[in-house]
């Protein structure tokens, strides 16, 4: 009974029809990237010279490009890289700044100072000049520019962390379990990132479409995928040539890359307001 | 502000420059590899191993790595920023040529910005209309949404090769600054809208606008006396962190527009693996920061008296509520 009272609550937010939307959105996404040949017949990668820059049309939905490739099958064959970036990027900053987060507010003292002094040094930094640094030494590739991406969005992680991680710290069920004899390992796995773990997530889910936006920023500027690779960002950045003949070029993959951070930005915000009134 | 509090300001200010040196230094050299190695593993042509070596001695890079370190932080700390790998400039002159360019960017775009998000954030904070308030404030997560290399080339795509108002290139006079600007801001007055409007819902539903309210005073009165005022406050904090990060944003946006700024030069460098350039750019950015914060910090005692002088007053007999 109170279990079904819980999820009807949380999942209220959900049903307002932004979210519905929303949600729409990103199904439609996550499908592209897990089956892109199911939406398009087309081949991304080699195109048809005949058809070079055409508009869009029934034929071609986001017309084609300079070498006569259809652009909607581009963009949706490069869902797939887009979203494993991202995906890649929030897990790095997830579990990287999870772990200074947590090593932090459990330990307390000076190794809490030293590491939050640290974090708040790293913020200094703009996020995509820091990025960018991680780039040069690591070499260009999708994967790096998601580590990079990873690397600058940890700091927010771990502040979140820290502070779950200072409140359930004297919570009266650590002590207990402490008293019990629990070591420090085991308080941590059994009793502290159960109790943090919501609201760390909850940050994952925001901050999913800015990681997006910085893979493909960075992407646009060249440092990741490779052509003809098809990925978000690139895709973008090739059409810069065409813009006085082919607006379709940059206009509509852009279009599909905004609404997809909107929506994840959407549904963050309303697992946000739930968390809010769940504690 | 006491002298002793502005030393305090500075001092830990000098910690996070000094951090970002680290931080910096510790990416980009800790890392298997070394600036001479990077810049040849790209280039065509080869190098004898005497003129590689002879190369990594010039940048002092033979050297172990804690006496790289202390060398390079000395030589910052007197104004040196070591050379370009590419070029063979000092950095320090590529960073100075560069930066009239991008402080006129980022200046237009943070008034733009400022402008744009608190005119949405009153707006929708003092009218009465439901469904301006909701249109006013679906604007911003938009905002934040849309990439700023896409609404770079759309804004060029319209306003420079369909309606020829602007040009496509170039940074000579003011309208070749406007597309650029534009595209900077949008990002940042969404951040503003959200963050003030927050602020100014607060405000109108604190006691004091109640008790003015109640003492007679109409709705704008209250809106200009107090509203505005309190309510503005976490905005300008805001503002602080986000100058601190415009040079993350001109990286794209000077791209797009093909200027000669610090962001183009960020682009430029790491794409010829230039090491030094790229370091003395994250450590311009995190100074960039640095004096953003403080003067953010600055500006909070002009808007609220409650933080004026907070040593030199007698201690406050009661706290308003």
């Amino acid at each position: 009974m109170s279990a079904a009272r819980t999820g009807r609550d949380m999942t209220r937010g959900l049903r307002r029809p932004g979210a519905v939307v929303a949600v729409l959105i990103l199904l439609v996404l996550t499908a592209w990237a897990v089956a892109p040949g199911a939406f398009t017949a087309h081949d991304p990668v080699t195109g048809i010279p005949a058809e070079r820059l055409l508009p869009p049309g029934p034929g071609h939905w986001f017309g084609t490009d300079h070498l006569g490739r259809d652009l909607f099958a581009r963009t949706v064959h490069g869902t797939g890289l887009t979203v494993r970036a991202a995906l890649l990027a929030i897990a790095v900053a997830l579990g990287g700044g999870a772990a200074i987060g947590l090593i932090a507010g459990f330990s307390g003292g000076v190794l809490d100072d030293v590491l939050m002094r640290g974090i708040d040094v790293v913020l200094a930094i703009p996020g995509l000049l820091l990025s960018l640094a991680v780039v040069t030494a690591l070499g260009f590739g999708t994967v790096n520019v998601a580590l990079a991406v990873g690397v600058a969005s940890a700091p927010v992680f771990a502040r979140v962390m820290r502070s779950r991680a200072l409140h359930v710290r004297h919570a009266g069920y650590v002590e207990a379990a402490r008293l019990a004899g629990s070591g420090p390992v085991a308080i941590v796995l059994r009793h502290v990132l159960p109790n943090a773990a919501g609201p760390v997530l909850v940050l994952a889910a925001v901050e999913l479409g800015a990681v997006a936006l910085a893979v493909s920023s960075l992407s646009f500027l060249g440092f990741g995928a490779t052509p003809p690779t098809p990925e978000w960002g690139a895709l973008i950045a090739e059409g810069r040539d065409y813009l006085a003949v082919a607006w379709w070029y940059t206009a509509l993959p852009g279009l599909v890359l905004a609404a997809g951070v909107l929506a994840a930005g959407r549904l963050g915000r309303t697992f946000e307001a739930e968390g809010r009134h769940a504690r | 502000m006491t002298a002793r509090g502005a030393l305090r300001l500075l001092g830990g200010a000098a910690v996070v420059l000094w951090g970002a040196f680290t931080v910096s230094f510790a990416i980009l050299y800790l890392l298997p590899s070394d600036p001479v190695s990077i810049m040849l593993s790209q280039s065509a042509e080869s190098l004898d191993p005497a003129q590689v070596q002879a190369l990594r001695e010039r940048h002092g890079l033979d050297r172990p790595l804690p006496e790289q370190y202390l060398t390079q932080l000395g030589n910052a700390l007197t104004g040196d920023l070591g050379t370009s790998v590419t070029t063979g400039a000092p950095v320090t002159d590529l960073l100075a040529e560069a930066l009239p360019h991008t402080a006129a960017l980022a200046g237009l775009a943070l008034l733009l910005a400022v402008l744009a998000g608190t005119g949405i954030a009153v707006l929708a904070s003092w009218t009465r209309a439901r469904w301006l308030r909701a249109a006013l404030l679906a604007l911003p997560p938009v905002g934040v949404a849309v990439p700023g290399f896409w609404v770079g080339l759309v804004l060029l795509q319209l306003f420079s090769f369909t309606w020829y108002v602007f040009p496509a290139v170039g940074q000579d006079g003011f309208a070749s600054l406007v597309l650029p600007a534009v595209t900077l801001a949008v990002p940042l007055s969404a951040t503003i809208a959200q963050v003030l409007a927050r602020g100014l819902d607060e405000a109108w539903r604190a006691p004091y606008a109640d008790t003015a309210f109640g003492a007679g005073a109409s709705r704008n009165r209250v809106l200009g006396a107090h509203v505005l005022r309190n309510g503005s406050l976490p905005t300008v904090t805001l503002i602080g962190v986000l100058t601190g990060n415009l040079l993350g944003g001109t990286v794209v946006v000077e791209t797009v527009f093909s200027r000669q700024g610090l962001g183009r030069l960020a682009e430029q460098a790491v794409t010829t693996q230039d090491i030094p350039v790229v370091q003395g750019l994250v450590l311009t950015g995190a100074l960039v920061f640095v004096v953003a914060g403080l003067l953010a910090d600055l500006a909070h005692p002009l808007l609220d008296p409650r933080l004026r002088g907070r040593r030199a007053a007698p201690a406050p007999r009661a706290v308003p509520a």
